[in-house]
């Protein structure tokens, strides 16, 4: 594996719910530098957190409210037709589902880390997101598996 | 200080109840509470439904102690902010939440050393009686693990293969 060096920076797009999620996220951010990020979250409130990086909300949304969860997908499919990112990477939840589902189908290398709060076992998105993961993260070292999840670190 | 927060998510009236007692009991005028859209009105203790997030971290920096649900978003940061904190597991069967994740990470945290727990809220007074003994599990930095950076690094820029 060797590292691309082209001048064109990466476009990132960093994708998660609110609360934990969020914050989970923005641990990852010296993973990012160099890159050209785009946070996409529920809260408006977290703008102020990312400093100069775009910043799109979108409906925070459950796999409890498929109304909602419907637009959710439609807002996530606009922000992802609009950036095109070269990666897309999630913390979770439904929100991250659906950005890596879709980014995958563009062709974007997908990224997956399992919320550390799934201790017993991996959250239902990240359990199905499996296949459409690039690198398909787990948290807790026990929870790794021959054919992913796989453990490589923690956020903390 | 104490800081009493429930997340952004969900009330949680079964742990607030309990500490607005225990401040009544003990007559306490130090606490502060962030308490969600609870049908539980705290008599006692100082509280706002909502917080934004910078006075969400401030408070947490400036508190003796964080009183919390078991979510990651406040754990981590008062790890963060290495602030001491005591959690309280949100239960499924009792509606707080929809499967008992945080029972699990509030055990797992606890074994590493990390916070204190209160399992429910008979446990949770006679924690609060010594809340002032408590320590911070030592401070984490602000961003994830070397290694799961590095990995993240490795993927994002490889090369086509």
């Amino acid at each position: 594996m060797s590292v691309d060096r082209s001048s064109r920076s990466k476009k990132i797009l960093a994708v998660a719910s609110g609360g934990g999620h969020w914050v989970q996220l923005r641990r990852l951010a010296p993973a990012f530098d160099g890159c050209d990020v785009t946070y996409v979250t529920v809260e408006r409130s977290y703008r102020d957190q990312v400093g100069n990086a775009k910043f799109r909300v979108v409906l925070d949304a459950t796999r409890w409210n498929k109304f909602k969860l419907l637009l959710m997908l439609f807002q996530i499919a606009w922000i992802m037709i609009w950036v095109r990112p070269d990666v897309v990477v999630s913390t979770g939840a439904a929100s991250g589902f659906f950005a890596l589902r879709l980014g995958k189908l563009l062709g974007a290398r997908t990224i997956w880390i399992d919320s550390i709060a799934n201790i017993e076992e991996m959250s239902m998105s990240g359990q199905k997101i499996g296949p459409h993961a690039g690198l398909w993260l787990t948290q807790w070292p026990h929870l790794a598996k021959v054919g992913g999840p796989e453990y490589k670190g923690a956020v903390l | 200080m104490i800081f009493v927060t429930v997340g952004h998510q969900m009330p949680f009236d079964r742990m607030v109840r309990a500490v607005d007692q225990w401040a009544a009991a003990h007559n306490r005028d130090d606490v502060f509470a962030q308490i969600g859209a609870a049908k539980y009105v705290p008599k006692r203790i100082q509280w706002s439904a909502t917080i934004d997030p910078s006075e969400f971290s401030q408070r947490i920096a400036d508190a003796d102690v964080v009183v919390a649900h078991a979510g990651m978003g406040t754990i981590l940061t008062a790890f963060e902010l290495g602030t001491p904190i005591l959690v309280m597991p949100r239960r499924a069967a009792l509606h707080e939440t929809r499967n008992d994740h945080q029972v699990a990470t509030a055990q797992r945290f606890f074994e590493m050393g990390r916070l204190a727990v209160a399992m429910d809220e008979h446990e949770l007074p006679e924690m609060l009686d010594h809340v002032s003994n408590l320590t911070a599990g030592g401070v984490i930095s602000s961003s994830a693990s070397p290694e799961l950076i590095q990995a993240l690094v490795s993927y994002i820029h490889q090369t086509d293969q």
